[in-house]
């Protein structure tokens, strides 16, 4: 794929037509600048974008978003849209990490008065927050409790007293899919997670304290109670094993789907299954199931965060408890309705790397989010920035109310450690007044800011593009990691 | 031939090329592969057997199993195996595997691998043996 293959539609965005290949069914839609672009044509995500473009029922474009890199099947980065419930579902479209995500948390905590004790809120939530490979969750649940956490999403985390009504009602869907079905879950899989529930697990995970450094939407940043100067925390991680092993057994069972509905894909990792067959309602289920599942994982490290906010700052700050600002996904399949080609069109929005982000006024949203529109949490990598955005009308008309999820790897992890060690990296962080606790100074490495692309240009390429509204950039001031 | 593997460039996650004469050669360079990308250090404890066997409609889909089920084995039970010996069986439309497998407890894990991908898996026959690119979710 070269530069020269793609139409130039403005100056943020680009389209691949649906004549490129002969098996495309629809065009791709591609939001980035000539330079975030030019990044990645060494890598495999536009030629991954265009074989995501021929899953059957796919309607509209596929949409490809400028933190985009090359993934295994879909590029991350990536919303497709299918039209339900004749469509398919792909679970290689949603990936393994089903419902990773990010969770926001505002404090009223200011920074200047905070600073002398960041060394021991950064130790007690790494002390509280369990993190790194493999490691024991907050609850050991049993198989009847696990199943009630994959069925019940967040409310069983408020009926076991882990969250409060504001926590659910800023959840994405309230912290639970309807149709989740435990029972469409393997027994390995339930293993995997049972252990699991309240962890960070390693990878690209982490738990971050920041300070809003810059209010751009006055409003939005009031609703979500966002204030300059004052402490934020964040919460990026997923389903952990139970959501890889449900993506795992959904994959190997589809190999045989495909053929039994006479599906032609050019890579078996993108295998599928009609919406409204056994198998696709099968798989539906699980998803939803294990996305409950990470909601409630999120849920439990926020609770184990506030226990570390409140050790570290009451008597002593004030303002110091940590309310919700928003929970939201970045690797989901809904069902959504949208307005596609001048009809109005049920669909299955499979988002791989992209953040749902629905504009004001959409159904779903608290009432204190309708005028501002759905806040949408971007984690930069370490040591950069995070930021906070809305999504947009634009969003809605554009992108499947989509947009994008980070910064974006441009480095491969075994690059990162060569190039960088973690000792020095971690060094250079508290150089820069960033505490960082992690449980693996090469997985640190492998996650050196130098490894992902610039986030504030990702960023001002959605705003500029008009799917999504800056509302405030996130400065790290402290680092949890696996 | 002999069997080896080699590691491939991947943006975000991890690939190997792998080779070997045969099937069961090419499923335990895979395996030995997988070990090598996570970093995989045995303890000196008691070593553990076990005996791996499925069956798959083609070998891409016999291997990814088999991989998986030492993914299973790392991040549920902590241990890791070095020593294989497998068979394989074809018959028309279905393979069969049956891997005795020993290791031991890990001692360290540098990177767990979450999951085998299907991701362009393919293995291509050639006149010295066989090789695959596997990419891993991590």
């Amino acid at each position: 794929m070269r530069i020269q293959d793609l139409t130039r539609i403005s100056q943020h965005e680009w389209e691949i037509a649906v004549t490129f290949r002969h098996d495309m069914r629809v065009p791709v839609r591609i939001f980035a600048t000539r330079e975030l672009l030019e990044q990645v044509m060494d890598d495999k995500s536009l030629e991954q974008a265009v074989d995501a473009a021929t899953l059957p029922g796919l309607v509209g474009r596929v949409i490809v978003m400028p933190d985009m890199h090359q993934g295994y099947g879909f590029p991350i980065g990536c919303v497709a849209a299918t039209e339900f419930p004749q469509g398919v579902v792909s679970p290689g479209a949603i990936g393994y990490d089903i419902n990773c995500g990010v969770r926001l948390l505002a404090s009223g905590i200011e920074f200047e008065a905070a600073r002398a004790k960041l060394d021991r809120l950064a130790t007690l939530l790494n002390s509280y927050c369990p993190s790194g490979v493999g490691k024991e969750g907050i609850v050991k649940a049993t198989l009847p409790e696990l199943e009630k956490i994959l069925r019940d999403g967040s409310r069983w985390a408020l009926k076991n007293g882990f969250a409060n009504e504001q926590d659910l009602a800023r959840t994405e869907e309230g912290g639970c899919l309807e149709g989740a079905d435990p029972r469409k879950i393997s027994d390995r899989a339930k293993a995997r997670g049972r252990e699991q529930v309240g962890s960070l697990g390693a990878g690209n995970h982490f738990i971050e304290v920041d300070v809003v450094e810059r209010v751009f939407d006055e409003q939005a940043a009031a609703a979500m109670g966002l204030r300059e100067g004052c402490l934020t925390l964040m919460i990026h991680c997923g389903s952990r094993g139970l959501g890889h092993q449900v993506c795992t057994d959904y994959v190997q069972q589809f190999q045989g789907a495909v053929q039994r509905y006479g599906i032609e894909l050019p890579d078996r990792e993108l295998v599928c299954a009609p919406m409204d067959t056994p198998e696709g309602q099968s798989y539906l289920g699980a998803m939803r199931a294990a996305a409950n599942f990470a909601f409630v994982n999120r849920q439990l490290l926020a609770h184990a965060a506030r226990r570390a906010f409140e050790e570290t700052f009451a008597g002593r700050t004030r303002n110091w408890h940590l309310s919700q600002v928003y929970d939201i996904a970045h690797n989901m399949g809904k069902i959504e309705t949208h307005d596609v080609d001048s009809r109005r069109l049920k669909v299955c929005v499979h988002r791989k790397g992209a953040t749902r982000a629905f504009g004001p006024g959409s159904p779903g949203l608290p009432p204190e989010y309708q005028a501002i529109g759905q806040p949408v949490i971007i984690p930069g990598s370490m040591g950069t920035a995070s930021w906070v955005l809305t999504g947009t009308a634009d969003s809605m008309a554009r992108s499947f109310g989509s947009t994008c999820h980070g910064a974006g790897r441009v480095m491969s992890r075994h690059q990162a450690k060569r190039e960088v060690r973690g000792e020095t990296l971690r060094n250079e962080l508290q150089s820069h007044g960033i505490q960082v606790r992690a449980g693996s100074l090469s997985g640190l490495a492998e996650e050196a800011p130098q490894a992902y692309k610039d986030v504030d240009a990702v960023v001002e390429t959605v705003e500029a593009a008009g799917i999504a509204r800056k509302v405030a950039r996130l400065r790290p001031v402290a680092v949890i990691k696996g | 031939m002999e069997s080896g593997f080699l590691e491939l460039p991947h943006t975000a996650d991890w690939a190997v090329r792998v080779w070997a004469a045969g099937l069961p050669a090419l499923f335990a360079a895979g395996a030995n592969g997988m070990n090598a990308l996570a970093g995989v250090r045995l303890g000196e404890g008691p070593r553990v057997s076990r005996v791996f066997q499925a069956e798959a409609p083609d070998a891409e889909s016999l291997l990814v199993a088999f991989l998986s089920e030492l993914v299973y084995a790392a991040e549920q039970e902590n241990l890791a195996f070095d020593r294989f010996d497998i068979e394989t069986e074809q018959q028309v439309g279905l393979y069969r595997i049956h891997a005795r497998m020993e290791g031991a407890p890990m001692e360290a894990i540098e990177k767990p691998i979450k999951a085998v991908t299907y991701h362009n898996l393919e293995i291509i026959s050639g006149e010295d043996g066989l090789e695959v690119e596997i990419v891993f979710d991590v």
